[in-house]
């Protein structure tokens, strides 16, 4: 007999692609908020509060498109190339961001080449990010087993948008995660800054819930016809709800709930787009069991992944929890 | 001129990998020494030897940093730039690339942080765990990506169906015909490769007259390692060559520039090959040498060339010349321990000042040998991606232009042309700048909290 591993990996897939969006995307947003700040002390604080971690949440975006390419390789070779630029672009500012950790001169008091390369590399591979999710919801032009439009065309006024709005995004929970490590002034300008970038998220999410349905009829279809209608009205009720009470957590005085709001939009606004397109992989062409790998193949990597996830979240979680608390502003890098 | 994706998409991936296997080769063997030293530190509360890890763990941080950043572009290149190898391959070697995520990138990334800034945050016992951990994640990375090459080498424990190669038997691919092979000999590579990166440092020092105390240690500690590994590397590799004349002898008479199938072989020492006449100018070679070293006896057959038709033959100069290139980086290397075999007799390793000065040169080595010997490897597989089953030329992504990749391939360029003499650059200043005096109890803390989390600890309470 023959288990069917798709709606397992479909799952465990999922969730690792909403793992990196939440830990890069905090770490990314910190990056950028990096370029505000007002001098050299604050900026060695902000840096320091994402250095020891942002490794390994980099590795979720490895293990996502590694994941990709194991469980569902149609997609990973279909995908891919179409968004060919933003993925070039993405991979080149997150070697700028990657190295400015090392490569930035700690004692500088003004701002230098790698102190700009790690706020605009995090702002370039965000904005790239988008890009590709937007084309994502688009849909990519497909013959046979194959991609065949152009490398350009995932550039649309739609995918742009995505892009500015997945910066918005990022910058919420970095500024979620920089309430949560700082104190005093600069918590301060963090609340202030994630109020904007709030007021940015809400308007986005806005906008791309009509987009979508306006120019993919089935999405509209899958959305606002009985009974579906009555199901999924919770979804933009509670995202309604969480906005509210992530204005009321950055302006009041609690430290947690802001980046635990941020989380809540973004888990809400990632099943929006999961409701809209299953069970569609490459969408619009192939589902997940069409592009799903052999069941050889999963089964031997879920084998090894069901007992090595677990581990890896509980060495993960003691690293966080090794650095818990405060950033402190007397301490050196190395 | 028409410019070809596939040209083009080749030269992109020589590029991004060739400057990525440099990090590696330096970060597997670095990461081991500085785990045996805190291991030493550990056991014997020796200061000395926290101050020369401490000094490494800081270069270490900067190329381990750059290691990550040009990873994290490999596995996109399969996708954007070898889509169809992804497809085609992706049901047997996807699991092994994504095992080494699992099982390698996670516990690097998560244990670098505390290794880097915990150790006033964590027990000494977690912080030297933490460090052997790094050294254990890149074991397995390197075990991981190097089984996925060696199986488009020597593919094993597959079938085809529909064009696609489907998986029979997990452990045949894993563990397929070369990968023993490649695994040993490119691990002990890593190994030299940074052990002849401290020994230049060392010298350096030495030669300055500065931290001469830790230096010595350095050198001393060091050479010992390199006279068992340089002659194992060596032995081998000729098992290595033995394997690929078994299993790709189309590549190995490319390595070889031998045309013609013969017995009795001679061993060319040096000539230019000729593609086009399928014949060699300006040749010096060793009379039936070339069998004996190949096949280990004198009447040993020899392939040729000729064998194969010429669409199925390697670009025959690259990997005569690179594979050249590393043996005789290897022969140097044996000559540089043999010299340090004899000064140690005489109590004069630590102060002949020419040999120091040939220490300090020395330092390059390792890495041209390890790029010569990956450019035999994978120009000498061409003109398959899987040896034999699939055509590099099938494997590319059919959507690009020739102007997409040539953007891409130029920034890419561009941007490693940046990244890495920087790089390079600010190591080179935390060499001059030598270890610190500091001492454990005195080393910053980074990034956490006021106070240490478990406090039970007698350093730890200061
Ligand atoms: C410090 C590095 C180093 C040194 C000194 C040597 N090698 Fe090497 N060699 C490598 C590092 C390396 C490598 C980079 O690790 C390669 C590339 C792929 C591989 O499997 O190992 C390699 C490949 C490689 C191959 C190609 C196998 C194939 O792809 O089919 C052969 C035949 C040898 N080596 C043989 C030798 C011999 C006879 C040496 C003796 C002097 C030697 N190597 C020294
Ligand atoms: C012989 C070839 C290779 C070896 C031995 C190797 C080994 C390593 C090691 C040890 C690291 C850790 C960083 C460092 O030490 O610098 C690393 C990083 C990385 N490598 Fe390679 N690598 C090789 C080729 C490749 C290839 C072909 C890929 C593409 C699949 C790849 C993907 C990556 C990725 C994604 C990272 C970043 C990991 C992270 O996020 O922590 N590597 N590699
Ligand atoms: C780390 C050292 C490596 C180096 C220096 C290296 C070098 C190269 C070079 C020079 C080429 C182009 C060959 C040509 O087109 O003539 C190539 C191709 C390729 N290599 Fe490697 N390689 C390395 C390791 C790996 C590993 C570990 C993998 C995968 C697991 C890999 C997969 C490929 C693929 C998919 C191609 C493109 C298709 C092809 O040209 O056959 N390589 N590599």
């Amino acid at each position: 007999m023959i288990i069917d591993f798709v709606p397992l990996w479909t799952l465990l897939l999922g969730a690792a692609v909403f793992f990196y969006v939440l830990l890069d995307g905090f770490d990314l947003g910190v990056g950028m908020l990096y370029g505000l700040a007002p001098n050299s002390a604050t900026r060695n604080l902000i840096m320091n509060s994402i250095a020891p971690v942002w490794d390994g949440n980099e590795t979720w975006l490895v293990f996502g498109g590694l994941g990709l390419l194991a469980a569902f390789p149609l997609a990973f070779s279909i995908i891919i190339p179409a968004v060919y630029f933003p993925i070039l672009i993405m991979l080149l500012a997150l070697i700028f961001r990657g190295v400015a950790f090392e490569f930035r001169n700690r004692e500088a008091t003004q701002v230098t080449v790698w102190d700009r390369a790690f706020c605009f590399g995090s702002l370039v591979a965000t904005f790239a990010q988008g890009i590709v999710l937007g084309a994502y919801i688009q849909g990519f032009k497909v013959a046979g087993r194959h991609f065949i439009g152009s490398s350009f065309d995932c550039f649309t006024w739609f995918s742009l948008f995505t892009g500015l709005a997945l910066v918005f995004g990022y910058a919420l929970l970095g500024a979620g995660w920089l309430i949560l490590k700082t104190e005093g002034e600069l918590q301060k300008a963090a609340r202030r800054q994630g109020r904007w970038c709030l007021i940015a998220v809400i308007i986005a999410i806005g906008v791309v819930s009509f987009w979508t349905p306006l120019s993919h009829h089935n999405i509209a279809h899958r959305w606002f016809s009985w009974p579906n209608i009555a199901y999924l009205s919770p979804v933009p009720i509670v995202t309604a709800v969480i906005a509210f009470f992530e204005w009321r957590a950055l302006s009041n005085q609690s430290e947690i709930a802001p980046f635990a709001g941020a989380i809540g939009l973004f888990l809400l606004s990632y099943f929006g787009i999961a409701i809209s397109l299953f069970p569609t992989i490459v969408p619009y062409s192939f589902t997940l069991w069409q592009a799903a790998s052999a069941s050889d193949t999963q089964t031997f990597l879920l084998v090894g992944t069901m007992f090595l996830l677990p581990v890896i979240l509980m060495y993960t979680a003691w690293s966080y929890w090794v650095f818990r608390g405060k950033v402190r502003a007397d301490v050196g890098y190395h | 001129m028409v410019l070809d994706p596939l040209i083009l998409s080749r030269l992109q991936f020589a590029w991004v990998i060739s400057l990525h296997i440099l990090l590696p080769a330096f970060t597997v063997g670095l990461a081991s020494y500085i785990a045996l030293l805190e291991g030493i530190y550990f056991a014997t509360k020796r200061e000395i030897y926290f101050r020369i890890s401490a000094f490494w763990t800081k270069i270490f941080a900067v190329s381990f940093g750059m290691g990550v950043v040009s990873g994290v572009v490999m596995p996109f290149q399969f996708g954007t730039n070898w889509s169809r190898y992804a497809d085609v391959t992706a049901n047997v070697l996807s699991p092994l690339f994504a095992y080494e995520g699992l099982t390698a990138f996670f516990l690097e990334a998560a244990f670098l942080g505390v290794l880097l800034f915990g150790r006033n945050l964590v027990p000494r016992w977690a912080h030297f765990m933490s460090a052997l951990m790094v050294a254990f994640g890149t074991l397995l990375s390197s075990f991981w990506i190097l089984s996925a090459n060696s199986w488009m080498q020597t593919p094993a424990g597959y079938k085809i169906m529909d064009g696609r190669f489907f998986p029979e038997n997990w452990l045949h691919i894993i563990f397929n015909p070369s990968f023993p092979y490649r695994l040993a000999h490119t691990v002990v590579g890593f190994y030299i490769t940074a052990a002849l990166a401290v020994i230049s440092v060392a010298a350096y020092l030495l030669r300055k007259n500065r931290f001469s105390e830790e230096s010595q240690v350095m050198l001393s500690m060091t050479f010992w390692l390199l006279t068992i590994l340089v002659p194992l590397q060596v032995i081998l590799g000729d098992m290595h060559g033995l394997n690929t004349l078994k299993y790709q002898p189309a590549k190995l008479a490319a390595i070889e520039a031998h045309w013609n199938p013969e017995a009795r072989a001679p061993l060319i020492l040096f000539a230019i090959p000729d593609a086009k006449n399928e014949m060699n100018h300006d040749v010096i070679e060793v009379p039936l040498l070339g069998s004996i070293i190949l096949t280990h006896n004198v009447n040993g057959i020899v392939p040729g060339l000729k064998q194969w038709p010429a669409d199925q033959r390697a670009p025959t100069a690259i990997p005569f010349f690179s594979f050249r290139l590393m043996v005789g980086i290897g022969l140097i290397m044996t000559t540089l321990i043999a010299m340090s075999l004899y000064l140690r007799l005489r109590h004069r390793l630590l102060n002949t000042l020419w040999f120091l000065r040939i220490c300090q040169f020395s330092g390059p080595l390792g890495f041209l040998a390890i790029l010569a010997g990956w450019i035999t490897t994978e120009v000498g597989r061409q003109p398959w991606t899987v040896y034999g089953l699939l055509r590099t030329a099938d494997a590319v992504t059919p959507s690009l232009t020739g102007m997409n990749v040539v953007f891409s391939l130029a920034s890419y360029m561009l941007v490693y042309l940046i990244i890495f003499p920087t790089g390079v650059f600010l190591m080179a200043r935390i060499v001059r700048k030598g270890p610190s005096e500091a001492t454990s109890t005195t080393a910053p803390i980074e990034g956490g909290q006021h106070r240490s989390p478990i406090d039970t600890l007698p350093e730890q309470t200061s």
